[in-house]
């Protein structure tokens, strides 16, 4: 597999080795041409994909390839100019964006914390929302992010894997169906580098998220994916098993 | 000594601008004896200044005479000119011109209206058109700061604005505390001119008022009564201003536009 297939429908059958664990094998998000010209470039040209209930997809490719441009579409935060996204099969264009962005949570490259402390930084998605979320429900969350007792710590004294671990949590309080990680890690140092990567699997596989990673660490996405798209210049040149396509060394650098 | 010689105001005025004329050339010269060479600028500068002030007075003579109407259509292009003003200040923020001219309209419209009415303002052309200026040039110089201000809070931004759209949230809540330090920022000039009024500076309407023969206390509160005007023009425009282009950073789709 190292060109697009015109057919989306056609990445639902490969060979088995890179399929979701679960057995509802139903399409959670399908991007349809989609597409974005800024400037007369085409950031994201003409990507067609289509990604899995439960599954992890990888999102590789050279810096520039429009990689996190890709990712932005998905929950619109930028417009298509072209195309679009389905989820669970309704266009997206027809979902409100709150709606939307809540049930497709981003995790970015940097945490970008409110200021304040950890627990306004948790209580403020579910607060857009008329919702109060309790003291024992923020403890929870903190637990799952490996961050017991941090619910009043200042953000402001916290470390970058500290931090990019509240970023997670804020973002699981919305009960997300889907997690889009912009290079979750690539601004932390080695050892929180592995204790956060190790805690997304983790979130990822007990909470049953769809999940797109966008990295430029194929090791990692070996780890962590059972697919991987490969993105150049906008365009989709490769999807399929991970190992298989991130083997096809023609493709990377 | 010169109104001994002159007794018509324009052959006097004539004499006094002659007179001044003549204490800039020498401190021209003066300048020349150090080296500075300014000559060329200072002279121009010096006929520039003297026929655009002298044309704005000889238009005002016919306008001061006209009918009412004429006054508000002199103080609406007046407050036209200072949207575009305000406008080109400000190119990244969309739409600039419709915000500049809600700000200002709202905010100058409000006050020059309300006050002519309640009789603070003379509505005899001759007080309602400097002092209407004076609140429409106010009124644009908050509508400045405040864009400006705002801009620079939502560009420096720009992450912790994403990440909340990111959680769902509502684009107004999110960018709720760079209105606010918008607001403040391009009220603090006004604040500081009401508290320091007489103390640090005696402000030219006053100075006028009592260069004409008027009681100094009347002109000393009637100064004080401009400032608070324009301090009520500003909080107006500045809010105006911001809460007009608060929505417009922003797509249908809740998709921040406002970027560096």
């Amino acid at each position: 597999m190292t060109a697009a297939h015109a057919d989306p429908l056609g990445q639902a059958q490969p060979d088995g080795s890179g399929r979701p664990a679960s057995s509802d094998h139903a399409v959670k998000i399908r991007t349809q041409h989609l597409s974005r010209v800024v400037k007369g470039v085409a950031i994201v040209d003409d990507v067609s994909v289509d990604v899995f209930h439960q599954e992890v997809m990888a999102v590789v490719g050279p810096s520039g390839a429009g990689k996190t441009s890709f990712l932005r579409l998905i929950n619109r935060l930028d417009e298509p100019t072209r195309g679009t996204v389905y989820l669970d099969g309704v266009d997206y264009r027809t979902i409100p964006p709150r709606e939307l962005r809540r049930r497709v949570g981003m995790v970015m490259q940097f945490p970008y914390l409110f200021p304040g402390t950890v627990a306004d930084n948790i209580r403020f998605a579910p607060r857009q929302r008329g919702e109060e979320i309790r003291d024992e429900e923020i403890d929870r969350l903190l637990a799952q992010v490996d961050l017991p007792g941090y619910r009043e710590r200042d953000v402001s004294q916290l470390s970058g894997g500290e931090a990019q671990r509240v970023s997670l949590a804020r973002t699981l309080a919305n009960s997300p169906e889907v997690l889009l990680l912009d290079e979750p890690t690539s601004a932390l140092d080695d050892k929180a580098k592995a204790s956060v990567e190790a805690l997304i699997v983790r979130i990822i596989r007990e909470q049953k998220l769809t999940c797109l990673i966008v990295t430029h660490d194929n090791a990692q996405a070996l780890r962590m994916a059972n697919r991987a798209m490969v993105m150049e210049k906008g365009r989709l040149v490769a999807v399929g098993p991970v190992q298989e396509v991130l083997g096809a060394e023609s493709v990377l650098p | 000594m010169l109104n001994q010689f002159f007794h018509e105001p324009i052959a006097l005025g004539l004499a006094q601008a002659a007179a001044v004329t003549l204490l800039s050339l020498g401190v021209m010269f003066l300048a020349r004896y150090q080296n500075i060479r300014l000559e060329r600028e200072i002279l121009v500068a010096l006929a520039r200044g003297f026929l655009q002030v002298v044309a704005v007075g000889s238009v005002l003579v016919f306008v001061l005479q006209g009918p009412w109407a004429l006054g508000l259509l002199v103080l609406l292009i007046m407050l036209v000119a200072a949207a575009f003003t305000a406008k080109r200040r400000v190119t990244t923020i969309p739409q600039a011109l419709t915000v500049a001219l809600l700000g200002i309209g709202v905010g100058a419209g409000t006050v020059i209206l309300s006050m002519t009415w309640l009789g603070v303002i003379d509505p005899a052309l001759t007080s309602l058109i400097p002092v209407g200026s004076m609140i429409i040039a106010n009124a644009m110089n908050t509508c400045t700061l405040a864009l400006e201000r705002f801009r620079a809070e939502v560009e420096s931004h720009t992450g912790l604005i994403e990440a909340g759209l990111a959680l769902g949230a509502d684009p107004r809540a999110i960018v709720r505390p760079y209105v606010q330090a918008a607001v403040q920022a391009s009220m603090i000039p006004r604040i500081d001119s009401l508290r320091s009024l007489g103390i640090v500076w005696i402000p030219g309407l006053m100075a006028g008022m009592i260069l004409s023969g008027t009681d100094p206390v009347y002109a000393a509160i009637y100064q004080f009564v401009i400032i608070a005007m324009i301090f009520a023009t500003s909080g107006i425009t500045a809010l105006v201003s911001v809460l007009a282009v608060r929505g417009r950073i922003f797509t249908p789709a809740e998709q921040l536009i406002l970027r560096p």
